[in-house]
């Protein structure tokens, strides 16, 4: 955590994120962007802390590509950085990017994410390579994160094409040694004009799709290189073909069995795979999610065989593969290891005590509302106990969806869209357009936090900071909903829960588009608020669980008891003082902490029962 | 290959799982091993599990530990410890801190008041054929004077059952721990590494567990129509959602089965209109 990881000349143990950081250092990138997004945010704060390169949080993913490519174009090495559902919001630039070729190296990176562990979907992007004929590299751990991507820099302006480095959570996220190098400071190729390859008018790029298809059939070619392509020859019984982390954990399930790791996985290197599947009796395909590389290899009429035997969703792991080969009947069933298991609670994430997230959402609760939410923390408002949102697609949905639904003219309630401040700017300004555009009957919570909290704290437009942490210009959202049209613009602060009550239902009355800003910085980023907590006076608890409605995780149970009922206490050492529940208390039973912070009594930080 | 050893830290977000997995990644750099270490970052982080798979030895290849193929397990929090379990191999180590964290979905049952969480009961685990090193360590942190450094006690403790010398120990806790909280990390480790076995409690630790009873109890709201003026407070504040109003501005019960019998409506009733009373079932069994 508190290596220097960009500094000295040695092996460090550094996380596939920062490896790809540290690869584009050492490639000498001059542009990074990227719109934050787990798997894939470290890449760009890891970068952010070098000096010699320009990095930016975009305003979404597409923006970020179309900054990366104009800085391509510019002569100049440029990285742009995402979570695989970013490359959708991307995508329009990045198919046509194929036609235009670069200028200086463009490398793209994906950050799928199998199994989501933080993702609304687990698409598989690798198809993203395929769909606009560009070459695609699968790093299997830290060091080859690193060298994959200083070296993508160089096949992209060999081949003039941008790359597509596919990550997985479990490479991003994983620390391993990596062997620090110099940074190499190419020159910046100049600004070479251009129309016929960078104005895509149909007449050139026309002209430009048989470059692309030809192109292909040379980075066939290239896709055998020994940077890329290894041969593991051992016992011819069983070959397996693979890539990413899947190569380690065949590894370590078939130590014994031939393999032939593939680090450019498209285009395959078609004439090396024949070759191998020549020297093994049984051939099998292990990849995770999609039959990628096995339908590939189908088509080619080779007998392989994958999915099988491996799942098709979800994320792989040792014992997953070593299952598939189990049930293939190479591997005998492995003597019962696991142990028998004991209950325990579940642990979903949950909102932090003192977030300004669970006033309005306990409001449009209570006032019955049909809510189309959003991506952010604020999605943890679906869950127990606030359980308050109806809807949760993709980054900017909401707006766009609450106007079709009241169009429907179906809800039971009055429409809502909730909606967070990083995620409003990435997608909900042009919906929010239409919603004014369409006079749809909806209303508008912009639940403005200042950062975008989902993700570790990054700032956006909204926050005039940088990445680095410098001043510039801050959008201001009251004077653009204004100027959208939207007549009625309500500004609060959440913590007030009468003011923030009266807010949202007179925006639901109001007739056509309302707008009302929560305003309240998160108290975790970026930088921790803490005021002086609350306790329960027990004396005047009469345990009725209002508070526990808020869902807080300062808040539980107390061993004593009103009526039967268990008491509440407040857990002095993570209550962050906002004064919600004492507000909501009806016996006022709930009070500011006698002496000041830093005197959490014997048991703090333990939430005891 | 030579042996890999596996080691799985787990526990709840802010605790210091990961800090704990980089000094002992640190650790098994300075001996010269291979090392590989895994943790998902993200959702996971608000107030949801976090867990770290390390894994050194000549040389490492998958990131992820198997089930049934961990070492040791070191557990921050309690139910932690029992939800990997089953990653531990028979005969592995466990050690935890006898810390509870209480996650809210654990408290929703409000008809028999009955927590989700686990007893506490290191027996039970025991019987699993598992070695339990089992202490307070956040009560051990906080008598030193920082309730942060209990993941470090437990470092200690398991550092006697890894192959590193002190020396190395405390040379890569101190290079990786804020500069600022050396010394106290120090003290910390210092400390488990010399916790002997009969600090470790022998059975269940007694703590303080919610009541829980048995049977629920049911209650019936009555609401004289007369009196209500329909100003909508009971609805609003019935913790339960029992209460509505009605076509003609009158609280109505819409879902008697949920009244817990907090009786705040009819604390909070400006006109008196509503009365809470508790219907006959069985006798309610209380258990400590
Ligand atoms: C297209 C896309 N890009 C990025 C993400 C990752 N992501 C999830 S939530 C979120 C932003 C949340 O910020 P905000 O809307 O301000 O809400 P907060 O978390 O601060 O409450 C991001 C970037 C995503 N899910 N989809």
């Amino acid at each position: 955590m508190r290596q220097h990881v960009l500094t000295q000349r040695e092996r460090l143990l550094l996380t596939g994120n920062e490896a790809i950081a540290r690869g584009a250092y050492e490639a000498g990138v001059k542009v990074a962007t990227g719109y934050p997004g787990t798997p894939s945010t470290e890449i760009l704060e890891a970068l952010a802390r070098t000096e010699d390169v320009y990095v930016e949080w975009s305003t979404n993913e597409k923006v970020a590509m179309d900054v990366a490519l104009g800085a391509s174009l510019g002569g100049v090495r440029a990285l742009c950085t995402m979570k695989h559902v970013g490359l959708n919001v991307a995508a329009d630039t990045f198919m046509t990017a194929s036609y235009t070729g670069v200028g200086g190296g463009l490398v793209v990176v994906s950050a799928d994410d199998p199994g989501m562990h933080s993702s609304q979907n687990e698409q598989d992007n690798r198809y993203y390579a395929k769909f606009a004929a560009v070459p695609l590299l699968e790093p299997s751990d830290s060091s080859e994160a690193k060298e994959f991507t200083r070296l993508a820099f160089e096949v992209s302006e060999r081949f003039d094409v941008p790359v597509l480095l596919r990550i997985t959570t479990r490479i991003a996220h994983t620390r391993g040694l990596v062997e620090l190098g110099p940074r190499q400071e190419p020159a910046s190729m100049g600004y070479v004009r251009d129309p016929r390859k960078y104005v895509m008018l149909p007449a050139y790029a026309q002209k430009r799709h048989p470059v692309v298809l030809s192109r292909l059939s040379r980075l066939q070619e290239f896709a055998a290189s020994p940077e890329f392509l290894r041969w593991e020859l051992r016992d011819r019984a069983v070959g397996v073909i693979t890539s990413g982390v899947c190569y380690h954990y065949v590894r370590e399930v078939l130590p014994e069995a031939s393999v032939l790791k593939l680090g450019m996985t498209y285009p395959l290197p078609l004439e090396q795979i024949r070759a191998f599947a020549r020297e093994v009796e049984r051939l099998f395909v292990v990849e995770e999610l999609e039959p990628f590389l096995e339908e590939m290899l189908k088509a080619e009429g080779l007998a392989v065989e994958g999915k099988a035997f491996f799942p098709r969703q979800g994320e792989l792991s040792p014992d997953l593969v070593r299952e598939g080969f189990v049930r293939v009947g190479v591997l005998l069933p492995a003597e019962s290891r696991a142990m028998s298991e004991v209950p325990t609670t579940p642990r979903p994430p949950v909102l932090c005590p003192g977030c300004p997230h669970i006033v309005p959402f306990l409001a449009l609760r209570r006032l019955g509302a049909v809510v189309c939410g959003d991506i952010g923390c604020y999605t943890l408002a679906a869950l127990e106990p606030l359980q308050a949102m109806d809807t949760c697609v993709a980054m900017g949905s909401s707006i766009g969806m609450a106007v079709g639904l009241a169009k429907a003219g179906s809800a039971p309630g009055p429409v809502v869209a909730a909606i967070g401040d990083s995620t409003f700017i990435h997608a909900g300004i042009p919906a929010l357009v239409d919603a004014v555009y369409k006079q749809a009957d909806i209303t508008v919570l912009i639940l403005n936090n200042g950062t975008t909290a989902m993700t570790g704290g990054q700032p956006h437009p909204g926050t005039g900071l940088t990445i680095r942490g410098g001043q510039t210009k801050a959008l201001d959202l009251v004077a653009l909903c204004r100027a959208a049209g939207v007549e009625h613009v309500h500004v609060v602060d959440p913590y007030d829960i009468a003011a923030t009550f009266v807010a949202i239902e007179e925006a639901i009355h109001h007739q056509g588009v309302a707008v009302v800003i929560t305003n309240r910085p998160c108290v975790e980023a970026p930088v921790k608020i803490r005021d002086n907590p609350f306790i329960v006076v027990p004396q005047k608890c009469i345990a009725c669980q209002l508070c526990m409605n808020l869902g807080c995780p300062s808040i539980s149970w107390s061993v004593e008891t009103y009526e039967g009922r268990p008491k509440v206490v407040i857990d002095p050492a993570t209550c962050t003082g906002c004064t919600v529940c004492a507000q909501i208390c009806p016996t006022d039973a709930i009070q500011l902490f006698p002496s000041p912070r830093a005197v959490p009594g014997e048991k703090a930080g333990q939430s005891r029962g | 290959m030579g042996e890999v050893r596996n080691l799985l830290i787990v526990g709840v977000g802010g605790q210091g799982v990961v800090l704990a997995s980089d000094i002992v990644a640190a650790v098994c750099l300075r001996h010269g091993y291979d090392v590989k270490k895994s943790e998902v970052h993200g959702m996971a982080q608000r107030g949801g599990v976090v867990y770290s798979h390390l894994r050194y030895g000549p040389n490492v290849h998958s990131p992820l530990i198997e089930r049934g193929r961990a070492d040791a397990l070191l557990a921050l929090e309690w139910s932690e410890a029992l939800r990997w379990l089953p990653y531990l191999r028979p005969g592995g180590v466990l050690v935890v801190d006898m810390v509870r964290s209480i996650p809210p979905i654990a408290l929703r049952d409000r008809m028999t008041w009955k927590s989700a969480y686990p007893p506490m009961d290191v027996d039970q685990v025991r019987a699993l054929q598992v070695e339990v090193c089992a202490c307070n360590a956040g009560q051990l942190a906080e008598e030193l004077g920082n309730r942060k450094v209990a993941n470090t006690i437990l470092l200690g403790i398991l550092s006697n059952l890894l192959e590193f010398s002190q020396e190395e120990w405390e040379e890569a806790l101190s290079a990786v721990v804020p500069p600022h909280t050396v010394d106290i990390n120090l003290q910390a480790f210092r400390l488990g590494r010399s916790v002997h076995a009969e600090r470790f409690t022998a059975g269940g630790i007694p703590v303080d567990l919610p009541p829980t009873y048995g049977v629920p109890r049911r209650f019936r709201v009555e609401i004289v129509e007369a009196w209500c003026k329909g100003c909508g407070i009971c609805v609003r504040l019935c913790p339960e959602e029992c209460l509505r109003l009605d076509s003609r501005e009158r609280a109505k019960v819409g879902d008697p089965g949920r009244c817990t019998g907090c009786q705040i409506c009819q604390l909070l009733c400006p006109d008196f209109a509503i009365a809470v009373h508790e219907e006959q079932v069985e006798e309610a069994s209380i258990r400590g």
